[in-house]
Parts: structure tokens; C-alpha cells; sequence
């Protein structure tokens, strides 16, 4: 899937850069790519939020982050849930990945690898403490909606995986 | 009227996934080991989302005042337009997946259809949702292969759900005024015409998992119409607990 034009006024980013993820607070909002747009008129913001998972809990506490974001400024933010385009892991950014690596999450593969892994036990996902490619497929559900639960055989670690989704 | 069939329709979509999400729910630090566990509630999870989006969307074009949570917690049981297979209990392991299997064939299969809807709003949901059941399906397809052809207990417990349940599959296909109405201008889908596809299937993966194709010639129905399972009261009593004892709460 095409990766869908974002549309931010530049003088919002600092702010936005403010925000993160709940669930993986090393990602900012910017990062994770669910703001599509953020624009500002007559001192509110209108932000364009698009959901990773339908029934993701972070959306609604993402929409009160910006809220208090934006406060001290004396601004309003106005958020509206946007699903189509439907999000996609490509719209992760190359250094969200980086973060989310260091943070102890292994980065989404391509969709084929993905099925691969979460079906068939191939070992291609690496672990993000000792970079060994020696894992398996614990849970295909994690702690979020977002990942699935891998097992490390060399450091014997368990980790997320963050699935592959587009 | 035209809104009146569309609200009925989505209504007929939504509370699907409303009643198994709440059904999975009650696995919640229940099931049989932590990932099936946490499996069973993300699974929820995903369902009381696009619940959600549906639910939002069907209150906007209400033309009352309603709410997303007026929608869900607060009609009475002949109100709400699920089939009579997704209100059917956890009995044991084999029924959730066998619920959840048999669900989840037929839920794939209409957001594949309703994704071309000229509703674009349905459209958008279908095309988010696909994403998450076709996850789902994987789950509950690998179980039924996994318990069906594994031991002797496991396969016998599975081929007892799947046994019970079958005859809950045929209420999916059949179609009422609002699915013939929307369907008609090309917003909804004929889930008529998913039949064939849906028992081709579910009965080769049946095949696969060394289980009987169930030879049932009854079929239950009603739920679509309202008129649901003696588990259907429970259910609501748990789910709607909050709304009606504290009107109006909020979290």
C-alpha cells in the first residue's frame, strides 16, 4: 500500500513531537504515523488521527494527550478518528523503528516474512537484546493489539514482535 | 425509510461483534492458558472496536439524540439483531473456537464484499476489519486443526462443538428486509450469496483437521429477527449491568 500524503503546519510539530504512544512511550505520535493531518485555524487544532487497531485503547488516550498538549498554549484541539486509508506498519518512521528496536520491540517484517513467521515457524524475526534469529513464536497475541510474543533461544528472552500490518 | 434500513443494517453488522466481543470478554483471566488467554480478549478487543465505529456511525444517521453507548447498552433483547451462534456460551475451549471459527469464515467473507460498499463509511470499517478477522481466522483455524487432529480427547471435545454448533451456521446466510433493501442499492452485501464459499471452506479445513462434516438438517434461527437464545438474557444482564443500574455513567 502507498504511503498516503501527510499534511502537518510545520509550527504544530514541535508539540506533536511531545506526544507518544501510551503503550510504547519511546514512539512519539509523528513516529507511529497515525496523525495524518494537523492544521491550525483560529487558535484551534484540528488533528486527522488514524486508529492502528480498530479497538485500540491508546486512540482515546492519545486524543486526551493532545488535548493537554496544547492547553498551555491556549489552544483547542479538535481530533477526528479517520479510517480510510486503514493504517499500515509502513507508516512507521525508519527511526520510530530504531526506537522501538531499543526499546525491546522487534520491528514489523514485510507481510510475506510475516505469515511465514506466524504460521509456518520460520525463524526470521531477530531479537531485539542479542540480534540472534534463533526465536519462535510464543503467542501469535501479545500484550497489545499490535504485537505477538516471541521466545529468544540463544538468550532465551522473551520479546514482542510488532506484526506486520498492511 | 431509506435511513431506517441503513440503521437497521448496520445494526445487523455491529451487533455481531458486540455480543462475541462480550462473549470472548468473559475469558478475561479465564481461559485455558495465558496466550489463549490473552488471545481470546484481543480478539474482543478488535471486535468491540469495530463495534464501535459502526455503533458512532449508526447513531450520527439516527436523527435522535443517541450515543454509541445508548446503542449498546441500552435496547432491550429483541432489539438486538445478532445471529443466535455468536450469544452461544464458552461451555468449554472447543466451543470458543468452534464459535469463533465458524464466525470468523463468514465475518471474512462479508468485509470482503462490504469493503466495495458505495457506503463509504462501511467501506472503510470493512476495510480496517479485514486486516484484524483475517488474523483472527488464522487463530481459530490453527485450533480447530490443532484440537481436531490431536488427541483423542481433544479431537473428541472438538468434534462435540462443532457437532452443536453447526446448526447455527445457516441463520448467517439468510437475509432480512434491511440486508435486502441495502443490498439492493449496492450498500450492503447478499449474504445469500456467501454460502457456498462459507461451507466450501469450513468444510475442507474440517477435512484437514480430521473432523466430521456435522449432517444436521435443522437449523436454528431467529436472532436476526430478534428472537434469541435462552443465553441471550444472561448475557445482556452482564453487559448492560452498569447503564441500567447507574444511568448514564461514564468511565
Amino acid at each position: 500500500m502507498a504511503v498516503t500524503q501527510v499534511s502537518i503546519d510545520t509550527h504544530l510539530l514541535p508539540i506533536l513531537e511531545q506526544v507518544s504512544d501510551p503503550e510504547i512511550p519511546v514512539l512519539t505520535v509523528l513516529d507511529l504515523g497515525v496523525i495524518r493531518e494537523a492544521k491550525e485555524k483560529d487558535g484551534t487544532v484540528y488533528v486527522k488521527l488514524t486508529p492502528t487497531y480498530s479497538g485500540c485503547p491508546a486512540m482515546d488516550v492519545i486524543g486526551d494527550d493532545l488535548k493537554i498538549a496544547f492547553a498551555p498554549l491556549g489552544k483547542k484541539v479538535m481530533v477526528e478518528l479517520v479510517l480510510a486509508p486503514a493504517w499500515s506498519t509502513d507508516w512507521i518512521s525508519e527511526s520510530g523503528l530504531q526506537k522501538m528496536e531499543a526499546y525491546g520491540i522487534a520491528r514489523p517484517l514485510s507481510e510475506s516474512a510475516d505469515k511465514d513467521v506466524l504460521l509456518a515457524g520460520a525463524k526470521k524475526v531477530i531479537c531485539p537484546q542479542c540480534k540472534s534469529t534463533d526465536t519462535h513464536l510464543v503467542s501469535q497475541f501479545g500484550s497489545t493489539a499490535c504485537k505477538a510474543l516471541f521466545k529468544c533461544e540463544a538468550c532465551l528472552e522473551p520479546f514482542d514482535y510488532f506484526k506486520c500490518l498492511k | 425509510m431509506k435511513s431506517e434500513h441503513l440503521y437497521n443494517y448496520i445494526l445487523g453488522i455491529a451487533d455481531n461483534s458486540l455480543i462475541l466481543g462480550q462473549r470472548l470478554g468473559e475469558l478475561c483471566g479465564h481461559g485455558p492458558s495465558l496466550e489463549t488467554d490473552i488471545a481470546g480478549t484481543n480478539i474482543s478487543l478488535d471486535l468491540i472496536g469495530q463495534t464501535r465505529s459502526y455503533y458512532q456511525y449508526a447513531a450520527k444517521i439516527s436523527g435522535e439524540n443517541k450515543t454509541e453507548d445508548d446503542i449498546a447498552f441500552l435496547r432491550l433483547e429483541r432489539h438486538y439483531k445478532n445471529v443466535l451462534l455468536v450469544e452461544q456460551p464458552n461451555t468449554h475451549f472447543g466451543y470458543v473456537i468452534g464459535r469463533q471459527y465458524l464466525f470468523d469464515v463468514f465475518h471474512l467473507l462479508l468485509l470482503k464484499e462490504l469493503q466495495s460498499s458505495k457506503d463509504e463509511t462501511l467501506a472503510a470499517i470493512a476495510k480496517k476489519g479485514i486486516k484484524e478477522v483475517s488474523y483472527h481466522k488464522r487463530f481459530s483455524g490453527d485450533w480447530v486443526k490443532r484440537l481436531g487432529d490431536g488427541t483423542p480427547q481433544s479431537a473428541a471435545k472438538m468434534q462435540e462443538a462443532i457437532h452443536d454448533l453447526w446448526p447455527y451456521t445457516q441463520e448467517l446466510f439468510d437475509m432480512t428486509d434491511a440486508d435486502t433493501a441495502m443490498a439492493l442499492e449496492g450498500v450492503g452485501v447478499d449474504v445469500s450469496k456467501l454460502k457456498k464459499a462459507y461451507y466450501k471452506e469450513v468444510t475442507d479445513l474440517f477435512e484437514l483437521a480430521t473432523l466430521e462434516v456435522p449432517q444436521s438438517t435443522y437449523f436454528s434461527r431467529g436472532g436476526k429477527k430478534g428472537v434469541h437464545s435462552e443465553h441471550m438474557g444472561y448475557l445482556l444482564a452482564d453487559l448492560q449491568y452498569m447503564q441500567r443500574t447507574y444511568p448514564n455513567m461514564q468511565w
